[in-house]
């Protein structure tokens, strides 16, 4: 994996200035940097979250980020890309997921990042596990995460 | 040895995490060679839970950390995965 092309898959929590300062480095090519993170939300189909347990397989998660990373960059120019994702015991506004990406052209910024974190949602091997004070429930997949993430597939899947 | 892993809802339903199987000990449709519904049609005779879960139309199925069809050939030396729909992001 080509060092401005970075998949982490990690327990501990990231910093996004440090993240921002990573894309920048070596880099007066891209003109536009876009980022999106996922964090812990408090309320769920109208539920009080108390915390969330994401559980992973290790050694696939990367697989599959990887993955998609390349897909990418095969669909958009890309200078740089970072995706983190986090596991274990979180809770409310923690932060979850970051992918920062750097291009020369913003539509390719935003489209790559738009369309990694559709793709993550369908295909990368985590599962949430909500805790409420109703007690704890693993959470559904969502066909509408389904019906985004085919959007960019189309009928080559 | 075929490895199998089970996570998130199914390992904790059927509450194990992982196991190993010996390829000849999974019958094989076509008497040639094992594949992942032929692994599957096995530890659903475990019992009700195993095959409502392992049943389940929406059951992924990984073999070696890729997500493979039903019809996907199985070798010694394998693991499978078999876990719900992912939620993660």
């Amino acid at each position: 994996m080509n060092s401005n092309y970075v998949v982490q898959v990690q327990a501990d929590d990231f910093d996004i200035a440090a993240e921002y300062q990573w894309l920048r480095q070596n880099n007066n090519h891209s003109g536009a940097f876009v980022h999106f993170i996922g964090q812990v939300r408090d309320l769920n189909l109208g539920e009080a979250v108390q915390n969330l347990h994401l559980e992973h397989y290790p050694g696939m998660t990367e697989k599959v980020l990887e993955k998609i990373m390349a897909e990418a960059q095969s669909r958009w120019q890309l200078d740089c890309i970072k995706i983190i994702h986090r596991y274990g015991d979180l809770s409310i506004s923690d932060q979850i997921v970051f992918i920062g990406i750097g291009s020369k052209h913003r539509d390719h910024a935003f489209d790559a990042c738009r369309f990694i974190i559709d793709l993550l949602k369908t295909q990368a091997p985590f599962w949430k596990k909500e805790t409420t004070p109703q007690g704890a429930n693993w959470l559904d997949a969502q066909s509408s995460d389904r019906n985004q993430a085919q959007t960019w597939l189309g009928s080559d899947d | 040895m075929i490895n199998i892993l089970y996570f998130a809802r199914y390992r904790e339903l059927l509450q194990q995490d992982k196991e190993q199987l010996s390829l000849s000990d999974i019958p094989c449709a076509d008497g040639n060679s094992t594949n992942v519904a032929d692994l599957l049609k096995l530890l659903q005779t475990r019992g009700a839970l195993w095959s409502e879960l392992l049943g389940d139309k929406n059951c992924l199925v990984a073999v070696n950390q890729a997500m493979r069809p039903l019809d996907h050939e199985i070798v010694d030396g394998d693991e499978v995965a078999f876990f719900p729909p992912v939620t993660g992001g």
